[in-house]
């Protein structure tokens, strides 16, 4: 009986987080170019601790942004091919659920790699102590929000050939808040302010896309569906 | 068909356009427990359409679809709860093994009976390719991964499109019987295929023909 009451959230988490699995290399070169353009950015701008220090935060931020943005192209885009999108449109389940588990498993996948490493990273960049910490928390809400924003920029662009730029280019200005609010969390902290309410603007756009989001990427695929 | 059964599926005046040119049109047709409907037409003539019209996923441009008497977006979730939909493409990952293929497939599916993921592998012919990466497997073995739903699905409806593509002779002896049991057991099958069927009780629809009728 408990299995016949299934909302499809569970079933498509474990599938996607097993599918990662196996494409572990795949899955890893957000985080790789993550890494990667962090460890030249001293070497483009200036190896100097101080001035380096300054601009780490929001490196490190608009890195994040675009390394999540190179991985939310292909969330749907194998599952369109294969018919496995077709079979989700299908399930009595109500379609957000399924989507929640899909969008769980690409933040735990790129989102929360990506904000283990930040600490190194924040080292290579001589990101002052006291910015640790809120880099950690806004990171983890932040990537939250854009993988969950991005799903939707995904579902809408799912059925064009080269739907990349497209997606780029619907996101962006839903991604600037968060990256707006991100930034502001670590900077406030490094300049010795109370760097709480930015991380709680930043919970809330969470809490906003967490309601949201699905239920327009569900909505974004039923119209793709009928084309 | 005694005439006090309700029609498990019936259609009536379906109608699609599609950019502005019609598809087809006035398709009529019901089918009761114990059906077999084979959709026959030339290519694109509309089969798989006419399909994904019956799953929900297409909205038709004119006439209904009622499931036991009542339109399928009134009584969504007990419809799609009852009717299994393989579509062209089999829906198989070729990163799983065939295993944890199924494994999602049925734990994404509202009706599942008893039957093990391994004995429906096992029947449907797929023995000691069970832990293999799909990749590795062929496309006549893809699609035997994605009917071994068939078998442990308890849904009443199948809806098939070309279910014999790329399956071989004993595989298309054993999906008839499949078809045999299900609706022996109540249930019914709408397929396109453009194969004859070797079953006496098969009933079938030229969907060629609607497509005349439209300017």
């Amino acid at each position: 009986m408990a299995r016949k009451m299934n909302s499809g959230f569970v079933a498509w988490l474990r599938r996607d987080l097993l599918l990662a699995y196996r494409r572990r290399g795949e899955v890893a070169s957000p985080v790789l170019f993550f890494m990667m353009v962090s460890t030249l950015i001293p070497l483009g701008l200036t190896p100097e601790a101080a001035r380096l220090g300054e601009v780490a935060a929001g490196m490190i931020w608009v890195m994040a942004l675009l390394a999540t943005l190179l991985s939310v192209d292909g969330m749907f885009a194998s599952d369109y091919q294969d018919g496995s999108l077709e079979q989700m449109l299908i399930t009595p389940q109500l379609l957000p659920l399924p989507l929640l588990g899909k969008i769980t498993a690409h933040w735990l996948t790129t989102g929360l790699p990506l904000t283990l490493v930040s600490p190194l990273l924040g080292l290579m960049m001589s990101l002052p102590s006291a910015g640790y910490l809120p880099l950690l928390c806004s990171l983890a809400l932040g990537t939250a929000c854009l993988s969950l924003v991005g799903a939707v920029g995904a579902a809408l662009t799912v059925s064009l050939r080269k739907g990349g730029l497209l997606l780029s280019l619907l996101v962006m200005p839903l991604y600037m808040p968060v990256i707006i609010f991100g930034t502001a969390t670590v900077s406030y902290a490094v300049d010795g302010l109370n760097w709480l309410p930015p991380l709680a603007l930043l919970g809330a756009l969470l809490a906003a896309s967490v309601a949201l989001c699905p239920l327009a990427a569900a909505g974004a695929l039923r119209v793709t569906a009928s084309n | 068909m005694s005439v006090s059964q309700t029609p498990l599926l019936s259609v009536e005046n379906l109608a699609f356009e599609r950019d502005d040119s019609g598809l087809f049109s006035a398709v009529s047709w019901h089918v009761v427990a114990g059906d077999i409907l084979q959709i026959e037409g030339a290519n694109g003539s509309g089969k798989t359409t006419l399909l994904r019209l019956l799953t929900g996923s297409l909205q038709p441009s004119a006439g209904t679809i009622a499931y036991l008497g009542q339109s399928i977006s009134a009584c969504r979730y007990n419809y799609l709860t009852d009717m299994l939909y393989i579509g062209h493409q089999p829906a198989v990952k070729l990163n799983l093994t065939a295993e944890e293929n199924l494994r999602w497939m049925v734990a994404t599916a509202a009706k599942s009976n008893e039957l093990s993921l391994n004995d429906a592998l096992i029947q449907v012919g797929l023995a000691g390719y069970t832990d293999i990466p799909c990749y590795a497997l062929s496309a006549g073995q893809h699609r035997r991964v994605a009917l071994a739903r068939l078998l442990i699905s308890d849904a009443r409806l199948w809806y098939l499109d070309e279910p014999f593509a790329a399956i071989d002779k004993q595989g298309v002896q054993f999906l008839q019987s499949c078809f045999q049991q299900h609706v022996e057991r109540g249930g019914a099958v709408v397929l396109s295929t453009h194969q004859d069927l070797a079953l006496s009780n098969v009933r079938k629809y030229n969907l060629s023909a609607c497509a005349e009728q439209v300017v």
